[in-house]
């Protein structure tokens, strides 16, 4: 069992009502690795997410981080688990009454108790990297476009340099130079810092870019997992619909015309 | 069968919502006397609550206080008791009008408001966000706003004690042609202490009552605009049936002999 799994997923379901969502999921990140999950839109890899950073509790299966069944951990193992973890939601999810650098800058004031004036200029420059001018930091989230909410969630995540980093979508709704940008704001934290990053995404040259290794979710399970370099021989029928973005193939798509 | 059935799965159902909100309320009271407190958020809850209330609160006893005055004389002039209208007015203020009607309209301004936040904050991820950037949503969110609205009601309702009695005298001297130092000396004569902390006590259990059920409703919001508007009418509609109730039980109490 000695591996270099930073977190490692087994067997994990989970139902809303009478909705199986996850239905045993068997995945592990590795130690500074970004890896990318990909799959059609509904296939729970939000959910996926959540249950790992304990927004939700599986109904069933475990989740190690760093060793530690964190499945069902509360309190201050709890809080441990979210002192590692930085998270980017899919709809940005910003403190609409908050300027963006408090915003930003929320996780070095709130979690790691800096002093305000030093945790500005650290959201200052996170914002920099993001590709968003000073003058931002003062506005309100409501009057930025959906784009550069996505950066500042994105600024947020990273704000406290966190060792495990999700990003739920970071690329969607950006224009492709920006997109690009994200990407290797991504391969930098990972590189560079040493981060692991979970990333999901539906944009392929996003996918191709950043990851290490990729996984596909499809009906609750994991169907497929390797190395980017593998994704075009992976020898999966519903890979390779994926990759190649066809309505024709295995995935059927519940449309009437 | 299947009607003793669907008893059954009522009863379980409304035996799991009463325990999941006593679970709530524990959680959040336990968060109210345990440090650390945050200050600013506190504050501005009691500006808040307190302050932007004052005109809502004001109008409405004001006009409650003259009214009073005025059916109260008509009412006693029938047995040439005028004299006791100044008394009957600083009574059913202070006992009663003042903290309930203060409580009903702050449930409807704070309570809708409360729940309507909370709301979207839980449907745009706001909340998950939080705990994620390691921040405890029941010490940001919800304990500040339990503590301001249980401290500023009070406040409101000894204002609008003032205001509606207020209201009382100008009817009474500018209407109805009492003695200005006469009216003052009867309302003085009669009221006890007891009558002012009497409303005033119900008033900081009914701004208890108010934040608990904006809080709890908005911060178990389902999913999307409609989760929220529910959430808003449910928190307004039990905090003034509460009121109600509470209103009663406390006056037994207080006044029970
Ligand atoms: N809190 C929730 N309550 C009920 N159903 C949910 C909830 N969150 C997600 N779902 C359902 O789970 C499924 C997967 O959602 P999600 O993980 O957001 O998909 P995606 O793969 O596009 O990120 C969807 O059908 C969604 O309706
Ligand atoms: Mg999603």
């Amino acid at each position: 069992m000695l591996t270099d799994a930073k977190i490692r997923l087994a067997g994990v379901h989970k139902s809303f009502g009478p909705k199986q969502v996850l239905r045993g999921v068997d995945l592990e990140i590795r130690r500074a690795e970004s890896l990318v999950v990909i799959g059609g839109s509904g296939t729970g890899k939000s959910v996926l997410i959540k249950n790992i950073l304990g927004l939700m509790q599986p109904d069933s299966g475990t989740i190690h981080i760093d060793g530690q069944d964190t499945t069902h951990a509360r309190g201050s193992a709890r809080a441990a688990v979210m002192d590692k973890c930085g998270m980017l939601f899919q709809g940005g999810a910003l403190f609409d009454s908050l300027p963006v650098w408090e915003n930003v800058a929320f996780g070095l004031i709130q979690g790691k108790r800096m002093n305000r004036a030093q945790a500005r200029e650290i959201a200052l420059e996170k914002l920099g990297q993001v590709g968003l001018p000073p003058e931002v930091g003062a506005l309100l989230p409501a009057e930025l476009s959906g784009g550069m909410q996505k950066r500042v969630g994105l600024a947020r995540a990273i704000a406290t340099q966190p060792e495990i980093i999700f990003f739920d979508e970071p690329t969607t709704g950006l224009d492709p130079i920006m997109a690009d940008v994200i990407n290797n704001l991504i391969i930098k934290c990972v590189r560079q810092i040493g981060a692991s990053a979970l990333t999901i995404t539906h944009d392929m040259a996003s996918v191709r870019k950043i990851a290490d290794r990729v996984a596909m979710l499809h009906e609750g399970k994991i169907i497929w997992c390797g190395s980017v370099r593998e994704l075009d021989a992976s020898g999966n029928a519903h890979v390779d619909q994926f990759i190649h973005g066809r309505a024709e193939g295995p995935i059927q798509m519940q449309v009437r015309s | 069968m299947t009607f003793v059935a669907a008893i059954g799965r009522t009863f379980l159902l409304f035996l799991s919502a009463t325990g999941r909100f006593a679970l709530f309320t524990g959680q959040a009271v336990s968060h109210c006397v345990r440090p650390p407190l945050y200050l600013r958020l506190l504050v501005r809850q009691m500006v808040d609550i307190g302050y932007y209330s004052l005109p809502v609160v004001g109008l409405t006893t004001l006009f409650a206080g003259m009214v009073l005055a005025l059916q109260s004389y008509t009412g006693f002039a029938r047995f040439n008791a005028e004299g006791a209208v100044a008394t009957v007015v600083i009574l059913s203020i202070t006992r009663e009008l003042g903290p309930v009607l203060a409580g009903l309209m702050v449930a409807g301004r704070v309570g809708a408001a409360m729940a309507a936040e909370l709301g979207t904050m839980r449907v745009t991820e706001q909340i998950d966000a939080l705990t994620t950037l390691s921040t405890n949503p029941f010490k940001y969110l919800i304990t500040p706003r339990l503590l301001a609205a249980t401290l500023m009601l009070p406040c409101l309702v000894l204002v609008g004690d003032v205001i509606g009695v207020f209201g009382g005298y100008l009817v009474g001297v500018y209407r109805l042609g009492f003695n200005p130092a006469n009216y003052i000396q009867q309302s003085w004569d009669f009221l006890e202490y007891m009558d002012v902390v009497s409303g005033l006590v119900k008033a900081a259990v009914f701004g208890f009552v108010i934040a608990l059920m904006g809080c709890y409703h908005g911060f178990n919001s389902e999913r999307g605009a409609a989760g929220v508007g529910k959430a808003t009418t449910n928190a307004v509609v039990s905090a003034s049936i509460l009121i109600l109730i509470f209103n009663y039980l406390l006056t037994g109490l207080f006044f029970a002999d």
